[in-house]
């Protein structure tokens, strides 16, 4: 190994900084540790909390508990192999990875996506966009105490993962966005749930929101906590629900359309101050806007094929193999080596249901990347907890951080 | 994007402003826009770029080129939130002397990502206030991301090979 500079070793704890605050005399500090193992982080995250009475003064993210090594792992795999490894880097929004990764890979080889594939993964990413949030919802709302809440938003999360299984035969992790388009157009039938789905699914949110917005408890722990306004989480570089939730209205699907989402009229939900209640509130209209999104795809589903025809980066059909010599090469090649990418560094980001998914992918001119790189924003947005929940009580601890909505998959990768 | 005679263009400013060598290269590639600059005048590039509207710091990460040297390299992604235009600033350091200096103090989202780039590729970033391993465990020897380091090499303690991991519970 080379020699490096040292860096000394310091526990954690060490790392605590009381000295940025003053207290009185009387008062005792009290360093408590939340996690890894804890009901309401939403995974495996451990909080480093220095209280003084029942108010939190400074808060340290301790992560890394479900790191994978998805990034190295992704650089033994052909382009094609690393698509189901990326997935599982943020678990709730395994479209989302998929689409960055096949986003830079396209770039990188500089090839056409038909419009019918770019319509299909609208559908399956808006659809994910909508499951995640109701993921969301319902863990968040368990953190605060509404049980049913819970039960109902996943009732609704197992209609989209039903339509995943029809349209991809997986329920997550579907590997099915492919380099160059989707790996199978959608069945017969589809269409029609979807459509149902999607009928359904504005009711479904009004009556979340008939359920939760008269709430007085629930307006009490989420109205004017935890404020912070838009020029801190810019240098925070939080993006996402949170970002919009304070008024910004940032969203790259309208910044810089990608996969034809300027052929779709829909609005991005904004905030006014950016406390727990308008992220509460802008992830529910975003729902309603996916669904509008989903409608218009679904309307406008062109005809043509759902994948590249250029047989060096995608799969030749089935009945092919059986008379074209070519098609068999082509098949042998892709399946046993994989497609070589020109070489080159390319950052491809697209908007998720957390924020900005970048994806930085370095090719060395072979057929398996040499550097896979996921921004993933809850690792980002994770930044903006300290000042989120400073000078709070650890009860809104809880509260915002479901309203933060962090993945551990995304954060540790 | 700027386009490649508005990325020249920034280019000539910079090396206007900050001398010939703080600019090693330039690169146009796939409409995306790259500014590569020497390690010790990342944030003065940082910063003249944030003068021109580049505000916001979507992405900080590392890049292992080996065999070739300089090895490891930091990416810097910045973004335009106004024109909607992208940037990228990388610099190169060698495996030997990786000191880049940091951009936390003035780029506050820097700070997991610069930790992560340590962990991962070991660059040490010259003032970032709390510089420890972020992903891997405190006491992890070695860079698990860099291209020469193996993968699956560690052993993992099941009852059959405990004998042949002397001193595990170290």
């Amino acid at each position: 190994m080379a020699t490096t500079p040292h860096i000394p070793y310091r526990e954690m704890e060490e790392s605590i900084e009381v000295s940025s605050f003053t207290h009185g005399e009387q008062e005792e500090l009290l360093t408590l540790n939340m996690g890894p193992h804890h009901p309401a982080t939403h995974g495996v995250l451990r909080l480093l909390c220095t209280l003084e009475g029942e108010i939190v003064r400074d808060m340290k993210p301790v992560i890394g508990y479900v790191h994978t090594g998805i990034e190295k792992t992704a650089e033994t795999k052909a382009y094609w192999q690393a698509i189901p490894v990326v997935e599982r880097m943020d678990y709730l929004a395994y479209f989302f990875n998929a689409m960055a990764f096949c986003m830079a890979v396209e770039r990188l080889v500089e090839l056409e996506v038909p419009k019918r594939a770019q319509y299909l993964r609208v559908i399956h990413l808006e659809l994910n966009r909508i499951m995640s949030h109701l993921v969301w919802l319902g863990t968040s709302m368990l953190d605060l105490g509404a049980m049913s809440m819970f039960w109902y938003s996943f009732r609704d999360r197992e209609s989209i993962l039903d339509l995943f299984e029809m349209s991809t035969g997986q329920r997550m992790h579907t590997r099915y966005i492919q380099v160059g388009g989707v790996f199978e157009d959608i069945p017969v039938g589809f269409e029609e749930k979807c459509r149902a789905f999607c009928a359904a699914m504005p009711t479904r949110v009004d009556q979340f929101g008939a359920l939760l917005d008269k709430n007085e408890i629930l307006l009490q722990r989420l109205r004017n906590v935890a404020i912070v306004d838009e020029e801190t989480l810019l240098q925070l570089g939080v993006t996402g629900p949170l970002l919009r939730a304070t008024g910004n209205a940032w969203d790259l699907r309208k910044a810089q359309p990608y996969s034809s989402y300027d052929d779709f009229d829909f609005k991005i939900p904004v905030g006014t101050i950016g406390d727990n209640y308008d992220r509460f509130r802008v992830r529910m209209q975003e729902m309603k806007e996916s669904v509008r999104i989903i409608e218009q795809a679904l309307d406008g589903l062109p005809e043509g094929p759902y994948i590249t025809e250029n047989r060096k980066y995608a799969l030749p059909p089935r009945h092919e193999l059986a008379t074209s010599m070519e098609a068999l090469i082509h098949h042998f090649k892709l399946v046993t080596e994989g497609f070589r990418v020109p070489p080159g560094e390319v950052y491809e980001p697209i908007e998720g249901p957390r924020g900005e998914y970048g994806c930085f992918v370095r090719s060395d001119g072979s057929s398996k990347p040499a550097r896979v790189h996921m921004r993933d924003p809850s690792f980002v947005n994770l930044q903006a907890f300290k000042p989120m929940v400073q000078d709070l009580y650890i009860a809104d601890l809880i509260a915002t951080l479901a309203m933060l909505d962090p993945v551990l998959g995304g954060i540790d990768r | 994007m700027p386009d490649a005679t508005g990325l020249e263009l920034l280019a000539g400013e910079l090396r206007e402003a900050h001398g010939d060598q703080a600019l090693v290269g330039t690169e146009y590639f796939r409409d995306q826009a790259r500014l590569f600059v020497a390690p010790g005048t990342v944030p003065a590039t940082l910063r003249f770029l944030r003068d021109r509207g580049y505000s916001f710091l979507a992405s900080v990460h590392g890049v292992d080129y080996h065999p070739e040297e300089p090895r490891l390299g930091v990416y810097y992604e910045l973004l335009d939130m106004k024109e909607v235009d992208r940037i990228a600033v990388r610099t190169r350091v060698p495996v030997d002397d990786p000191v880049v200096p940091s951009v936390t103090p003035e780029w506050p989202t820097a700070d997991h990502q610069e930790r992560e780039v340590y962990d991962m590729f070991g660059v040490v970033f010259d003032g970032h206030p709390d510089l420890r391993r972020i992903l891997m465990p405190e006491d992890y020897e070695g860079f698990p991301q860099r291209r020469d380091f193996p993968i699956g090499g560690e052993p993992i303690l099941f009852t059959h090979n405990e004998p042949r991991l002397p001193g595990w519970w170290q």
